[in-house]
């Protein structure tokens, strides 16, 4: 291929110009500011008003899901964490539930209360995200950095547990990496008191502000019944009004022990899904307050040779935890074959992991059901009918994320 | 304890079901593949599995037939999953489609047909939509060598 050669195009879109007289198709992405990850959609135009839109995702495509068979159970754990790396904790959880559900392994009390402790704090931090960067693309650049400076704190803090800002690898097939350090759980609480503050700004700001009303309200209305046709979960399913959210519906962790409410929409358009959104964060905080006030004592990881990794003193003094040391980190942990479905409810859908195994440490078949992938199947139904300049906040309510949308 | 819709199901559909069982608290379905449609019509119609999860499939290269697909329904009535598996020969990989039943099948079975080359008879669009256009071969098959690379644009020296 010469220098001077077009590039071939990944893409074959759906229509093409000249199909119509007086419409216009036009190219958006994958390389586009406002559409968050890399994704292309080709619209076409009657003037500014979207007829038709044609999406397509791939752009971040790595072949997770092939690499998954060919790497130990626990090595995938730094993978899972880069699906949805807004909520990383989310996909850690969801993942090890899986495994160790085909192990036949029930955790201990403090975990379960910690990984659902951790699971809403990061719903917190993806939530800040996605209504920070919707409000920003509509020029609330006050009320972006509110939200932002608290999901910092929220970074921060986590990096103080887990030794990273973003992507942590703190779940382990039966536990979690390690114990809270000492304070954590104070700083935990001044965090949630600044929350209530700048979020509380940010209601002020931002709900009944004309121009934001205007820009939001009746805009990319999807349905129920033709949310639930194409798939939809999460927060925008809730958008539309009916309250199906797994943590109630079937309830994992420490969930049905917990009192929390389902927000949900009325009419299934961008200012419910950014009221959903932000009261789903109220009830997150009002669930770590729970949780942290019944928060058990005792061990943190089960006491199961097959996966758990022995402690390191151990390790150093005697040949059976050193063999069993070995073993788990060349050969991996041994999980009966069969197969699962197990799901959580991530922060922007139904998280679904699909795992085949036919025994041995390594998985034969991983699939995630990304709700951000099925998500983007429907999203031509919120965009189309629309303005040109609506997709921008449509697109910024559904909060797509790259890495688990293509895998 | 077992949803009393599970045993509705199976019993409804003892005649077509080659096989059910309960499998980690989901119900198992495996059928034929001329009768998925059939049984998904159903499962929809008169036990209310509202949401199709997922589309994927299984590669067992040593198994004839070769391959599982495999489908994830859950019903927003009663909260319950069912997991409906058929299996199709690598000679002729061919289900029917679910799009006249859920809008959602038409993602997942474009990224079903990439990764696995599985055809779904009456999907009209199983354009490539996680791979490019002209790529060769199915990257989920265990016979698709894991380092091939087939890149769109030539590396630079």
């Amino acid at each position: 291929m010469s220098a001077d050669a077009p590039l071939p195009n990944p893409i074959r879109p759906a229509f093409g110009p000249g199909e119509h007289a007086g419409t216009t198709v036009v190219s958006i992405g994958p390389s586009h500011p406002a559409t968050h990850g890399t994704i292309q959609i080709i619209a076409e135009l009657s003037g500014e008003r979207i007829l038709r839109a044609d999406v397509h995702c791939g752009y971040l495509h790595r072949g997770f899901e092939k690499e998954c068979e060919s790497h130990t159970w626990h090595n995938l754990i730094p993978y899972v964490d880069r699906l949805n790396y807004c909520s990383a904790l989310i996909n850690d959880f969801a993942y090890c539930d899986a495994v160790e559900k085909l192990m036949g392994i029930e955790i201990t009390p403090r975990c379960r209360y910690l990984r659902t402790l951790l699971a809403e704090y990061s719903r917190i931090a993806d939530h800040l995200t996605c209504t920070a960067a919707a409000l920003m693309e509509l020029g609330a650049m006050t009320a972006f950095l509110y939200l932002v400076t608290i999901r910092d704190y929220v970074y921060e803090h986590l990096a103080d547990l887990t030794g990273a800002r973003v992507t942590y690898s703190f779940g382990r097939i039966g536990g979690l990496a390690r114990d809270l350090p000492d304070g954590w759980l104070a700083r935990l609480e001044e965090i949630l008191r600044e929350y209530d503050v700048f979020v509380g700004r940010v209601h002020g700001l931002v709900d009944r502000n004309r121009i934001f009303i205007d820009r939001m309200r009746d805009v990319g209305v999807l349905h129920t019944a033709e949310a639930i046709n194409w798939g939809f979960t999460g927060p925008v399913l809730r958008s539309t009004g009916v309250p199906r959210d797994l943590r109630k519906d079937t309830p994992y962790l420490a969930y049905a022990e917990l009192d929390f409410e389902v927000p949900v929409g009325i009419k299934g358009d961008n200012y419910d899904r950014y009221y959903v959104r932000m009261r789903e964060m109220d009830e997150s905080v009002h669930m770590i307050r729970q949780l942290v006030a019944r928060l058990p004592p005792g061990p943190l990881s089960v006491d199961d040779r097959r996966c758990v990794l022995p402690d390191k003193h151990l390790v150093y003094t005697e040949i059976e935890s050193l063999i069993n040391h070995f073993k788990l980190i060349v050969d991996g942990p041994d999980v009966p074959a069969g197969e699962i479905y197990s799901a959580h409810e991530g922060a922007n859908g139904e998280l679904g992991f699909y795992i085949v195994s036919v025994g041995g440490g390594v998985p034969y078949k991983v699939h995630v059901r990304a709700p951000s992938f099925v998500h983007m199947g429907g999203v031509h139904r919120m965009l189309e009918g629309y303005q040109l300049a609506d997709l921008v906040p449509t697109f910024g309510s559904i909060n797509m994320i790259g890495g688990e949308c293509d895998r | 304890m077992a949803p009393p819709v599970h045993e509705r199901i199976t019993a409804r559909w003892s005649r077509v079901v080659q096989d059910a069982a309960v499998s980690h608290g989901t119900l198992v379905l495996l059928v034929a593949p001329d009768q998925l449609l059939e049984v998904a019509r159903s499962l929809k119609a008169e036990f209310g599995f509202d949401l199709l999860l997922d589309v994927t499939a299984v590669d067992w290269p040593a198994r004839n037939p070769r391959f599982d697909v495999v489908y994830h329904f859950y019903t927003t009535r009663d909260f319950v999953r069912v997991r409906v598996k058929t299996r199709v020969a690598a000679a002729t990989p061919v289900v029917d489609s679910l799009i006249s039943l859920y809008e959602a099948a038409r993602y997942s079975e474009r990224e079903c047909h990439d990764m696995y080359g599985i055809e779904f008879r009456n999907n009209a669009d199983l354009r490539p939509i996680l791979l490019y256009e002209g790529f060769v071969g199915h990257p989920l098959r265990k016979d698709y060598p894991k380092h091939r690379e087939q890149p769109l644009v030539p590396y630079r020296k």
